[in-house]
């Protein structure tokens, strides 16, 4: 009943735009329809998503604390200048933004690793739950399901885990070991960090994965087991090897994440203790939205040069992964 | 040695690598799920217990009893140490480091402890004002319609608008689609908090402050929708599409007919990520929504954050009844989304 | 030419409509109960005002600090909000002052929390702020740890050294976590600073930071957070200009003395309850002075309503006595009202303990220095507000040194004042 009726609502709804649909198709000839069909995505596309972006520019050339823009004077690459402005790129106490250049630092630390260890840690699991196991779809289920929940209260679940009179805390201390006040230090800090963003973002990646390898014909292994070839030398010859699309879809998604980490650091850290833990958007954040004056024009420029940044790296990966698999 | 990793279907009994991929598995399900269900839990504890330490699994709330004699009901404590070590007994009231208590089987004589022998006895319960108060305090259901309004309306269009967008760039030859493509993935680079200051300037230009248009117009062209839908439609064989058209069917038809059906695994991969995506929504409806009528969820949930001070008890029971519904729709969509991505065969 | 006449007529149109209905649209933040009692004083204002209704929308503190200026700037905002940070919104606030029909009686009342509008371009003799909880610095003491530990309290005048001295040896003694804790922001952090002789404005009221008596107390608060006799969980803990405290420590009997301010006292009332004894130490002092930072939120009107009368009547309701403390009494707040000052409040509902440290602290905000009410008033004061604390702190944690970290500060707040 209720299916039909969804079925009926759905032809109904389509059918309704059959008409105007194969005007338009009429007018423009088979080979351009495709931009009607790219039309409706591409308006909002370019005015919610590109005009802002061209708007960003002009906040970067500009100068004050209004948003405006008539009302902000312009002020050329000042902004990229005194971000760039360091007599060391090494050591950021040089630089007149030494803040930016920590965060810098920070931030190149995190997507090593996190996205190091957070494929890691999805491979083994993909690889597992790839097994023909009782409950697969329930342990599926549950790897994925912190993915679900949004930054903020995944920040407070761990904060209220890791607070000096937490939980883990109180486990360590219940089975006689010390405790460790573990975000004042910011060596642990910047651990948890780590941990925390991988926790909540490795689903997303371990059935991107699941999928890669299901997608491996199993004749290839039936093959290798009839040469003998032990079962640890199918995961180097066979398994990786056929993998690697999926890997460069998972590598180049994961940094351009990482790199955008933001979220659930602010809220869990602070950003602390000190600026241990400090990454490139809440450098960002601070400068242009929690601080007075707001300089947007400084954010506007930060975020374009890490754009820039990240736009290289993800056309290096792209280039480097091409080279390795063949033209794919 | 990394045998264990890919043991595979259709073998024989239960062997070590079995234990070794149970015990990570294990491990999985207790770290991914034991800090929500602490979550659940803790939203159940007073403002008191919530802070205290060492944390107590259960919610606790001291044991209070009435006493013949005195109006109102007295707390019970242990005593721990002195001379009345051992018993139970109700406490009056405290005066500095002593506390005067009575013992409720004989009411009429005043015992002294000092307050360092006597801890307070405790049963399982449960504050349910947590979650009544956030009923009272505002109407939750009038956010709980907004954030679904914005949510449904703002995932029907975000699955329309890409998987017409998808089928042009992956079943279509003509100039300008790889600069098309390459476009929108290139704004994945660029961090959705950069945008939040220009972008409201645009909004505000087009008149949708304070309305749920101005919060779901710029949700919708997601470039990660467009590009899921694209990867998971090149695998379907053109031939299809071909056959229909033969049969003199639009190209719209061939659109709804043909694509979308087979492509209701990467859809429905989509719909969690837009439902996902919409219901946690909290810095741009912040910025875009400024009066109660149009208030969402996440926005009422982080009003119990002041200046100086935050609710966490009434912040922890409302975190939990914004996180049932989401965890509502991934139950039912669980296994679409498994499929979806598996066979989306993002290549 | 046709558009500003369309426009006008629709105006008018829209003018004549309006005036049998107005509707005020008030951004409210809440720390307590604030938002919940001016609503309900709100019937009482509308059976006064026939045709104009108030709508109270209560929203987090991230929307008064992030959201409201970007709105204001585009001409979105709500017709009054209640907010903190004067000196940012100055230039959106409207003067209410030919809308009142008695503006000497709020003048009399609320003149010095008036000041801190009257910044930037704004009338010197404006009316543009009704502050609602007016807030002062201080300290609170675990009463009952001193007794268990045998040592005794500092009284009154007692300078922070004595207090540093006397917390830690009841932390000694009776094994509790921690021996003072100082809220991570600059206001907190101003205080005691002017105590040890920051001067933080020069003789033409333009800002310098960092002069000896702040060195003199960064130098003090370091030193404080190695040999551990300040909390570091809670500088050390965050980063940025992150807002941070020790509240929680404090009620859990953990602390034995905590500089925060008098907007705790309803909270240890609530949440303390009848665990411990627990006092307000009043004004602490440092080697030069003896002063708190008096604060405080307020509800201002905005330039881009349409109904500025409306606005006007709203503000002059809610300034009045009457009005003023039945609200105060049920958010057990201070009044910045100087004849509630002097009659005091019938607060409900309190134990003794917190009356005896609403008296206190009330008693302790006309002892403050002039450079700290200055600071208060001051149109970048939150910039100051959040960069010592993100400085600082790096100190604290060693990236920079002390002396590296106040050049940076020094730096930041001239920058900011560039703007």
């Amino acid at each position: 009943m209720l299916k039909t009726a969804a079925v009926q609502a759905y032809e109904g709804a389509f059918n309704l735009l059959e008409r105007p649909m194969l005007a338009l198709q009429k007018l423009f000839g088979q080979s351009r329809v495709a931009w009607v069909f790219l039309l409706p995505n591409l308006v909002i596309f370019g005015l919610f998503t590109f005009l802002p972006i061209i708007l960003n520019f002009v906040f970067a050339t500009t100068g004050g604390d209004r948003i405006i823009l008539a009302d902000r004077p312009f002020v050329g690459t000042e902004h990229f200048a005194s971000l760039l402005d360091c007599e060391s790129y090494f050591d950021p106490n040089s630089c007149h933004r030494d803040l930016f250049w920590r965060a810098v630092g920070n931030t190149g630390w995190f997507v090593l690793m996190q996205v190091g260890f957070m494929i890691l840690f999805s491979l083994i699991t993909a690889l597992i739950l790839n097994r023909d196991i009782v409950l697969r779809g329930f342990f599926r289920a549950v790897f994925f399901y912190p993915v679900l929940l949004s930054p903020v209260v995944v920040a407070l679940i761990w904060k209220w885990i890791l607070q000096r009179n937490g939980v883990l805390n109180a486990g360590l201390e219940g089975a006689g070991f010390g405790t460790i006040n573990w975000l004042l230090e910011a060596d642990w800090a910047f651990f948890w960090v780590v941990f925390v963003s991988i926790w909540c973002n490795m689903g997303f990646y371990v059935l991107i994965l699941l999928a890669g390898l299901q997608s491996i014909p199993s004749d290839v292994y039936e093959a290798a087991e009839m040469d003998g070839t032990p079962r640890w030398r199918q995961l180097w010859r066979i398994t990786l090897p056929l993998l690697m699309p999926t890997m460069l879809v998972v590598m180049v998604l994961s940094v351009i994440r990482a790199v955008q980490a933001f979220d659930e650091i602010y809220v869990l850290t602070g950003g602390g203790p000190g600026s241990a833990t400090t990454l490139l958007i809440q450098y960002i954040y601070d400068v242009g939205f929690s601080t007075r004056p707001r300089l947007y024009g400084l954010a506007a420029a930060a975020s374009l040069l890490m754009a820039g940044v990240l736009f290289v790296l993800t056309i290096i990966q792209l280039a480097a992964t091409r080279k390795q698999s063949g033209d794919n | 040695m990394f045998g264990w990793l890919i043991g595979r279907r259709g073998r024989h009994g239960f062997d070590l690598t079995d234990w070794m991929a149970f015990g990570f598995l294990g491990l999985g399900v207790f770290l991914m799920l034991g800090p929500v269900l602490w979550l659940v839990l803790s939203s159940f504890k007073t403002e008191a217990a919530l802070q205290e330490y060492p944390p107590k699994f259960l919610p606790l709330a001291p044991i209070e009893r009435m006493v013949e004699g005195f109006d109102q009901p007295l707390q019970m404590f242990t005593v721990t140490a002195g001379e009345h070590a051992g018993r139970e007994l109700a406490q009056v009231r405290r005066i500095g480091l002593n506390a005067q208590m009575v013992d409720p089987a004989n009411p009429s004589e005043r015992l002294n402890v000092a307050i360092s022998d006597r801890e307070p006895l405790r049963e399982f319960g449960i504050a349910t004002e947590n979650y009544t108060d956030v009923f009272s305090r505002f109407n939750f259901m009038l956010y709980f319609w907004n954030s679904t309004f914005i949510t449904v309306v703002a995932t029907i269009l975000t699955v329309l608008f890409n998987s017409m967008a998808a089928f042009a760039l992956a079943k279509y030859k003509f100039t300008g689609r790889n600069a098309v493509f390459v476009l929108i993935i290139a704004t994945l680079m660029i961090p959705p908090t950069i945008t939040l200051v220009p972008l409201f300037l645009v909004i505000s230009e087009m008149g949708m402050v304070n309305s749920h248009w101005g919060v779901i117009w710029p949700a919708i062209a997601t470039p990660t929708g467009v590009f899921l839908l694209r990867q998971y439609m090149l695998t379907i064989p053109d031939d299809l599409l071909d056959a229909a058209r033969m049969d003199n069917a639009s190209e719209w038809k061939v659109y709804w007919k043909i694509v979308l059906p087979l492509s209701a695994p990467a859809l429905a991969v989509l719909v969690i990520f837009s439902v996902m995506w919409r219901w946690n929504e909290f810095l741009w409806p912040l910025i875009v929504l400024n009066r109660s009528e149009v208030f969402t969820l996440q926005l009422a949930l982080n009003s119990f954050q002041g200046e100086l001070q935050t609710s966490w008890s009434n912040l922890l029971a409302m975190t939990v009844l914004t996180l049932l519904p989401i965890t509502i729709v991934f139950a039912f969509l669980q296994k679409y989304i498994t499929q979806g991505i598996a066979q989306s065969g993002v290549k | 030419m046709k558009t500003t006449l369309t426009t006008t007529t629709l105006g008018l149109i829209l003018a004549a409509g309006a005036a049998s209905a107005q509707e005020l649209r008030f951004m409210c933040y809440q720390d307590g109960t604030e938002c919940a009692a001016w609503a309900s004083q709100m019937p009482a204002f509308e059976a006064e005002n026939p045709g104009i209704t108030v709508v109270v929308d209560e929203v987090p503190y991230q929307s008064i600090i992030e959201s409201l200026p970007v709105q204001l700037e585009v001409g979105e905002g709500p017709d009054l909000a209640r907010v903190t940070d004067y000196g940012g919104l100055a230039r959106f606030m409207l003067d209410v002052r030919p809308y009142v029909s008695d503006p000497a009686a709020i003048e009399a009342r609320y003149g010095q929390s008036l000041a801190w509008a009257r910044v930037g371009d704004n009338n010197a003799d404006g009316i543009y702020n009704i502050v609602d909880q007016l807030t002062a610095t201080g300290g609170f003491a675990n009463k009952t740890l001193f007794d268990q530990a045998g040592v005794e309290m500092p009284g009154p005048g007692a300078t922070f050294a004595e207090w540093a001295e006397a917390s830690r040896a009841v932390r000694d003694a009776v094994g509790v976590d921690f021996a003072m804790a100082i809220d991570r922001t600059g206001h907190r952090f101003a205080g005691p600073a002017m105590s040890y002789g920051a001067a933080y404005f020069d003789e033409n009221g333009d800002p310098i930071l960092v002069d000896d008596g702040f060195r003199s107390f960064a130098e003090q608060f370091v030193a404080w957070h190695e040999d551990g006799t300040l909390a570091r969980d809670v500088w050390a803990g965050a980063g940025g200009g992150t807002y941070q405290d020790a509240a929680a420590e404090f009620i859990n009997a953990n602390l034995v003395m905590y500089y925060s301010g008098s907007w705790q006292i309803g909270r240890f009332g609530r949440d303390i309850g009848d665990a411990f004894d627990w006092v307000a130490t009043g004004g602490i002092c440092g080697p030069v002075a003896c002063t708190g930072m008096p604060g405080g939120a307020g509800i201002v009107g905005f330039k881009q309503t349409e109904h500025p009368e409306a606005v006007g009547k709203l503000m002059e309701f809610m300034a009045r006595d009457d009005v003023q403390a039945a609200v105060l009494a049920q958010t057990r707040n201070i009044p910045a009202n100087s004849v509630l000052q002097e009659q005091g409040i019938e607060y409900q509902d309190v134990s003794d303990d917190v009356k005896a440290a609403l008296t206190t602290f009330a008693a302790s905000i006309p002892t403050f220095a002039d450079s700290a009410y200055a600071l208060q008033g001051y149109a970048n004061n939150r910039a100051i507000y959040t960069a010592t604390p993100a400085r600082i702190t790096q100190a604290i944690v060693g990236e920079l040194s002390l002396d590296d970290a106040l050049a940076r500060l020094d730096a930041d707040i001239a920058e900011a004042i560039a703007q």
